[in-house]
C-alpha cells in the first residue's frame, strides 16, 4: 500500500520540478531569516536568485553538526520562537547538544511522513503499534508515535525500557506493529521467552527496525525467530527523526528517501564534489520544506548509494543502499550516538586530566557494549584500590548522566592502547569483527 | 621514621607482576616486602625495596605507572594479642588504617608490619608514645 499515492509515485521529472521550486523557496529563507546562512552564502557569492537548477545545489555551503553545536540552541531558527511547537535534541554533553526546532507544520508534515514510512513497512490504520522507541527529546518515540496516529492505527506509546512488561503488553494487546532499535527487538524476544511468551506465536508481524546500523544477518535472524518481516527506517533528529527514507516491504532492499521533503545528494567526502549517479559517498540532505530550522547540504556522515531505478512497490522514490559505514568515528550505541570527543570531555571534566583512552564497542549476545579504556598515569593513580574504583564508578556515572549510555570503564595501564604514528586508536569497534 | 614504599599499577593480565621482578632484578634491586590487591580487572602491587629511587626509575623507564607512598614498618611481638593491641590503640586515636601487609623478620622473634595509615604522621606519634617499637626506613631496606 502506498499512503501518498500522487506524491510518491510522482514521475521523476515532477518531482524534481517540485524539489527546485521548494529549493529556490528555502534558499530566499534562510537567506533571509537566518544569519549563519545569509554570512555563508555571502561568503561563496551565491545569491538564492543564483539556483536556476537542481544541480546548482551544489553551489550552496554545507552545514556541520558542528554549526548546529556552534549556535546551540536556537541560532538556526528561521521563524519567531513563537512559532516553534516543538524541541528535540540529540545526546551530548551540557550544551552541546543538536538541537532541531518544529514548527506546527513541521510537525504535521514529520507525523505524515511517518505515516508514508509505517505503510510502506506494510501497516494500516487496523494494526495496533507498539511505539518502544524512548519518547522525550529523543525523536524516535514521539516521530513514530505522531505518525502512528496520522495513519488511524491504534497506538501503544509504551516507550523504552521494562522490558518484561513490554512482553506482556505485547502479548495482552495484540500488537501487530513493533517499532523499536533492532538490538531491543531481540532483547524483547529474549526476555519474553524467559516470561514464556513467544513472540512469534503472538499476532506481531511487522517490525519498523532504525536509530543504529544493523546487517542482513540480524535482520534474517529477527525475521526468523519472531516471525515477522523486519524493515529498516532512516532518519536523523537534525533533519527531522525517524522516517526520512523507509524500506518497503515489498522489496526491503533500501530505504525510500521522502524526496518531496529532502533533496538528497551523494558527495565524496574527501573533495566533496557530487559522485556519479549511483556511485557510494555520503549522504548530504537539504530540507526542503523544513520551516523552523530548515538546514541546507546537511552533511550525515552515513556512506550510501542511491538507487533510481523503479521500484516494485511502485514508488519512484530514490532508495538508499543500507548505510555502509560513517565517515567520521561518531559511534551508535544502542540508538545513542556517542562521539570519542564526548567521552573525552567527560573525562576532562571528571578528573581534569587528559589521559589517554580508547572506545572498545562489541556486541554481546545482541546488545551492543561499551567499554571505555583509561590509561592510568601518575596523576590518577592511588595505591589504595577503593581510591581507582571511585574513579571508575565517577566516569562511568558521568558518561551515564551526560551520554544516556552505559559503559564499563576499565583502567589500564599505559601504552596497553595502541597508537600508530604517536596517536591514540580511539575507537575500537569490533561489532563486526 | 616513615619508609618508603613503591607501588604499581597492573593490569590483570599474565605476564605482568612477572615483568616486574625481571626489570628489578636486572636493576640490581632486592624486594623486601610486598603485598599485591587486586581486584577483577587490575592490580595495585605494593613493594619495599632495598633502593627505591633507582626502582622507580627503572620500572618507569618500562612502562609502568609508579607511585611512592609513606607507610610505617611497625614491630609486632610474636605472641598472641600482638597485633590487636596495636590496632585498638590506633583506633582508639582515631587513626585508620588503609592497608597493610607483614613479612616475618629473619633473626628476631617478632613479626614487620608495614602499615598505610591514612594520617601517617599522626600514627607514629601515637605509636611511639607508647614504646611500639618502628622501624626506620632506612634499616628496612637493609634488612
Ligand atoms: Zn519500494
Amino acid at each position: 500500500m502506498i499512503f501518498d499515492m500522487d506524491i510518491e509515485t510522482l514521475p521523476r521529472e515532477e518531482l524534481e520540478a517540485l524539489q527546485l521550486k521548494r529549493l529556490k523557496g528555502l534558499c530566499e529563507r534562510v537567506y533571509a531569516n537566518v544569519a549563519f546562512y545569509r554570512k555563508a552564502f555571502d561568503e561563496l557569492g551565491v545569491k538564492p536568485s543564483d539556483i536556476k537548477s537542481l544541480a546548482d545545489v551544489r553551489y550552496l555551503p554545507f552545514t556541520e553538526k558542528q554549526d548546529l553545536r556552534n549556535h546551540y540552541p536556537f541560532g538556526l531558527f528561521a521563524v519567531p520562537k513563537d512559532n516553534v511547537v516543538r524541541i528535540h535534541a540529540s545526546s551530548g554533553t551540557t550544551g552541546r547538544a543538536t538541537v532541531a526546532g518544529y514548527t506546527q507544520r513541521d510537525v504535521n508534515n514529520w507525523a505524515t511522513m511517518m505515516a508514508r514510512s509505517l505503510t510502506a513497512a506494510g501497516a494500516s490504520r487496523r494494526d495496533i503499534i507498539h511505539v518502544a522507541y524512548g519518547y522525550g527529546l529523543f525523536t524516535g518515540g514521539l516521530g513514530a508515535h505522531y505518525g502512528a496516529e496520522r495513519l488511524g492505527a491504534t497506538t501503544v506509546p509504551v516507550s523504552g525500557g521494562g522490558t518484561r512488561r513490554q512482553a506482556m503488553l505485547l502479548r495482552d494487546f495484540g500488537a501487530t506493529v513493533l517499532c523499536c532499535t533492532p538490538s531491543y527487538s531481540l532483547v524483547l524476544y529474549e526476555t519474553a521467552l524467559e516470561a514464556g511468551i513467544d513472540l512469534k506465536e503472538l499476532p506481531l508481524r511487522i517490525g519498523v527496525f532504525g536509530a543504529e546500523p544493523w546487517t542482513d544477518e540480524m535482520r534474517r535472524e529477527i525475521e526468523k525467530k519472531m516471525g515477522i518481516k523486519a524493515i529498516d527506517i532512516y532518519g536523523l533528529s537534525e533533519v527531522m527523526g525517524p522516517g526520512v527514507g523507509i524500506e518497503c516491504v515489498e522489496a526491503q532492499n533500501g530505504a525510500h528517501l521522502q524526496e518531496d521533503h529532502f533533496l538528497c545528494e551523494v558527495i565524496d567526502p574527501e573533495t566533496k564534489e557530487p559522485v556519479k549517479p549511483g556511485e557510494v559517498g555520503e549522504l548530504v540532505i537539504t530540507t526542503l520544506t523544513k520551516e523552523a530550522q530548515p538546514l541546507i547540504r546537511y552533511r550525515t556522515r552515513d556512506i550510501t548509494r542511491l538507487e533510481t531505478v523503479p521500484c516494485k512497490c511502485g514508488r519512484t522514490t530514490a532508495r538508499m543502499v543500507r548505510v555502509q559505514g560513517r565517515s567520521d568515528d561518531m559511534l551508535i550505541i544502542r540508538g545513542v550516538n556517542v562521539f570519542p570527543s564526548q567521552i573525552e570531555s567527560i573525562l576532562l571534566e571528571t578528573e581534569g586530566l587528559t589521559p589517554y583512552y580508547q572506545l572498545v564497542v562489541e556486541r554481546e549476545g545482541n546488545l551492543d557494549t561499551l567499554t571505555v579504556q583509561v590509561e592510568v598515569d601518575e596523576k590518577i593513580f592511588s595505591d589504595e584500590v577503593r581510591k581507582l574504583q571511585r574513579l571508575e564508578g565517577k566516569i562511568q556515572k558521568n558518561i551515564k548522566e551526560f551520554l544516556g549510555v552505559t559503559a564499563l570503564v576499565k583502567l589500564v595501564e599505559p601504552r596497553a592502547i595502541q597508537r600508530s604514528e604517536g596517536k591514540a586508536k580511539r575507537v575500537l569497534d569490533l561489532r563486526h569483527a | 621514621m616513615k619508609a618508603e614504599q613503591i607501588s604499581i599499577f597492573l593490569e590483570n593480565r599474565a605476564g605482568r607482576l612477572e615483568e616486574v621482578t625481571r626489570v628489578l632484578a636486572e636493576a640490581d634491586i632486592s624486594i623486601r616486602a610486598l603485598s599485591l590487591a587486586d581486584t577483577s580487572d587490575f592490580g595495585i602491587l605494593r613493594l619495599i625495596v632495598s633502593d627505591h629511587e633507582k626502582a622507580k626509575v627503572a620500572l618507569k623507564e618500562h612502562g609502568f605507572t609508579v607511585g611512592r607512598n609513606a607507610v610505617v614498618a611497625v614491630e609486632v611481638p610474636d605472641a598472641p594479642g600482638g597485633l590487636h593491641s596495636i590496632l585498638k590503640l590506633l583506633c582508639a586515636g582515631g587513626i585508620n588504617v588503609e592497608y597493610m601487609y607483614a613479612f616475618v623478620h629473619q633473626c628476631e622473634k617478632s613479626a614487620v608490619i608495614i602499615v598505610r595509615f591514612d594520617r601517617t604522621d599522626q600514627a607514629i606519634e601515637l605509636l611511639q608514645k607508647n614504646n611500639i617499637p618502628i622501624i626506620p626506613g632506612e634499616q628496612l631496606y637493609k634488612i
